[in-house]
């Protein structure tokens, strides 16, 4: 049981790095960024090759692949998504635009990687589990889990604690006076969605050592996400950790008990949610759009 | 979204576009190469779908990511009742119509709890748990493996005479679907596309036309994939993934989301695309997420539209040519 704990808590985490840029870029910018998922994979897939192939060993390496990942969810911005803000019927342009990324990427991680799995193996200093008292806590699942932990609240210091994070509220509540007060709206833009990517990429790239990295991962992940996102509210930072929470621990418990069907158990949730609170369990009535 | 026209573009004028088309595709098996009639076939199939598809985005404003679940549970309702032999195709493909209303009953008053952006995660999400159920239960629905040898009627056997029963169900749909559109109830759709609110205070509820066209939009969804079926004996879960359902929205808005048979043309040049580009590379995901990015950023209203424009443009040029001295 424990262990079905702690592994929930592990798959939470990498779900909630997801899910919170899903929700930042949707909560600064207005913008639902359906490839999301994708970043995840391009996260994954750098992280293979700056660990596996290049070796510049686990935690530089991570760290690369995420910045990396950044970068490259900022250019989607720049170059793209940028074109079409402010056009009518926008949401849906950005849900096509977003999803032709999903296609672009996956083929790109094709050419350059193939189709085989891939895999990284742990650092050695985090094999094997700590013990406290009774129950083992795998070292690497810890890491994942303190990693995750850090990231809510230093996204939680970043959104609410700093003149930038000020900003970031500001062009959230409205975006033209931002722009009047002196904000720079476009460049902050960018910046948000770089943040946001790179948190994608450093959940690949964390998750690659659990999972085996394979093209169709982005899909998979991007679905949990919006998951997360519907049962929390998008949009709200702490609805990301904790329907994160929920769904990770719903699928890791729901193994023990349906093995080929655990999915299922998050899909009702999320009905249920949907019943009886559309908004989503963080939002105001009326918030969600 | 540049509004869908409303009005049918006057009477003579449409039913000769009618005839013509229906004319182009009954010639078609004359060329008597086989593999035009496979590939008509498919393009009435996917016409059919992407049109389905459009009467809830182009009309309606609801952008769904989950329409293959529809077409998919169609195709295996019809493999499932003929390859078990439970019922005779005459009433398996009545079914499969059922089949996906059933499902649209089911999935759609819990993703009309959200619009906008919710809306399209709710159907995505929704679509592919019913995928993940299709692919996982072997022991009903073969799971990856599919099924195979699915048994049509001694009538329909022969591809070209299958071919023809498509069409005519195709074009039946197509005409019950475009009075469906003209219809009040198409007028409502159009409304609350454009402001469900203000919809909501003339006292129409919106809800239950926002299910309705749901449920219409299925059923004609799970017609095609019922047709599919018939006509390629074998389906397979890869029908009910969820890159069909973006395979179906970049048709339409390829040809333009704003025209009723749009969705068809889309349908018509994107699995000519497909074909030519499966012949040369392994890799038509990336084509295909570029030929939409393009038309995303520059030609946001598809071809239709877009040549709609270019006509209206020049039209003002000639008469702009017309009205100067001397030129």
């Amino acid at each position: 049981m424990f262990t079905q704990l702690i592994g929930g808590l592990t798959s939470s985490m990498t779900l909630f790095l997801v899910a919170s840029g899903l929700t930042l870029i949707f909560g600064v910018g207005n913008v639902f960024n359906f490839a999301h998922g994708s970043f995840y994979l391009l996260g994954a897939y750098f992280a293979y090759q700056l660990v596996s192939v290049t070796g510049i060993g686990f935690f530089p390496g991570v760290l690369l692949a995420a910045l990396c990942t950044g970068a490259a969810g900022a250019v989607m911005e720049l170059f793209f998504l940028r074109r079409i803000y402010g056009r009518g019927g926008e949401e849906g342009f950005q849900i096509l635009l977003t999803y032709s990324f999903i296609l672009i990427i996956d083929d790109v991680v094709k050419m350059i990687w193939g189709t085989d799995y891939k895999s990284i193996s742990r650092p050695e200093i985090l094999d094997g589990a700590w013990t406290i008292g009774d129950l083992f806590v795998p070292r690497y699942d810890a890491v994942v889990i303190a990693t995750g932990l850090l990231v809510a609240l230093g996204m939680w210091g970043l959104i609410r604690r700093s003149r930038f994070g000020r900003n970031l509220r500001a062009i959230s509540a409205n975006r033209e006076m931002a722009s009047s007060l002196g904000v720079n709206v476009p460049v902050t833009l960018s910046f948000v969605f770089g943040l946001a990517t790179a948190l994608g990429g450093l959940s690949g790239a964390l998750s690659a050592p659990v999972r085996t990295v394979t093209p169709g991962a982005g899909v998979e992940v991007i679905i949990g996400s919006m998951i997360v996102v519907v049962i929390g509210g998008l949009g709200n930072f702490w609805g990301a950790l904790v329907g994160a929470l929920i769904i990770g621990e719903v699928t890791a418990f729901g193994i023990l008990f349906l093995p080929q069907w655990a999915i299922l158990f998050s899909y009702a949730v999320m009905a249920l949610v949907l019943v009886f609170r559309p908004q989503g369990l963080f939002m105001k009535q009326g918030v969600a759009k | 979204m540049t509004p869908a026209r409303t009005k049918p573009a006057g009477g003579l004028g449409q039913a000769a576009q009618w005839a013509v088309a229906l004319a182009l595709f009954a010639a078609i098996p004359l060329a008597g190469k086989k593999f035009f009639v496979t590939m008509a076939n498919e393009v009435l199939v996917m016409g059919l779908f992407a049109v389905a598809f459009n009467l809830l985005y182009g009309f309606a404003g609801m952008l769904s990511f989950g329409q293959a679940a529809y077409y998919g549970v169609g195709a295996y309702t019809v493999g499932l009742l003929l390859s078990k032999g439970v019922l005779p195709f005459a009433v398996a493909l009545p079914a499969a119509v059922a089949a996906g209303a059933a499902l649209a009953l089911l999935l759609g008053p819990l993703c009309i709890r959200l619009s906008g952006v919710y809306f399209t995660m709710l159907t995505l999400a929704f679509a592919e748990m019913v995928w993940g159920i299709v692919f996982k239960w072997y022991g009903f629905t073969g799971g990856d493996n599919g099924i195979q040898g699915i048994p049509v009627p001694d009538l329909l056997r022969s591809p070209v005479r299958y071919y023809y029963f498509t069409l005519a169900v195709v074009f039946a749909s197509f005409w019950l679907l475009r009075r469906i559109v003209d219809s009040p109830f198409g007028a409502v759709l159009q409304s609350i596309r454009e402001n469900p609110e203000r919809t909501g205070f003339l006292g129409i509820q919106v809800r239950r036309y926002e299910l309705a066209a749901m449920v219409i939009s299925g059923a004609f969804a799970a017609l095609a994939g019922g047709l599919f079926a018939g006509y390629q004996h074998s389906i397979h879960p890869d029908m009910l993934h969820w890159t069909k359902s973006g395979e179906v929205i970049l048709m339409s808005i390829l040809g333009g989301v704003s025209s009723f048979f749009g969705p068809l043309m889309g349908a018509a040049v994107i699995l000519f695309i497909e074909d030519m580009i499966g012949k040369y590379t392994e890799f038509w995901e990336i084509w295909i997420g570029g030929i939409m990015l393009a038309i995303v950023i520059f030609f946001p209203k598809g071809v239709i539209g877009t040549l709609d424009s270019w006509i209206a443009r020049g039209r003002d040029r000639e008469r702009a040519a017309d009205g100067t001295p001397g030129s």
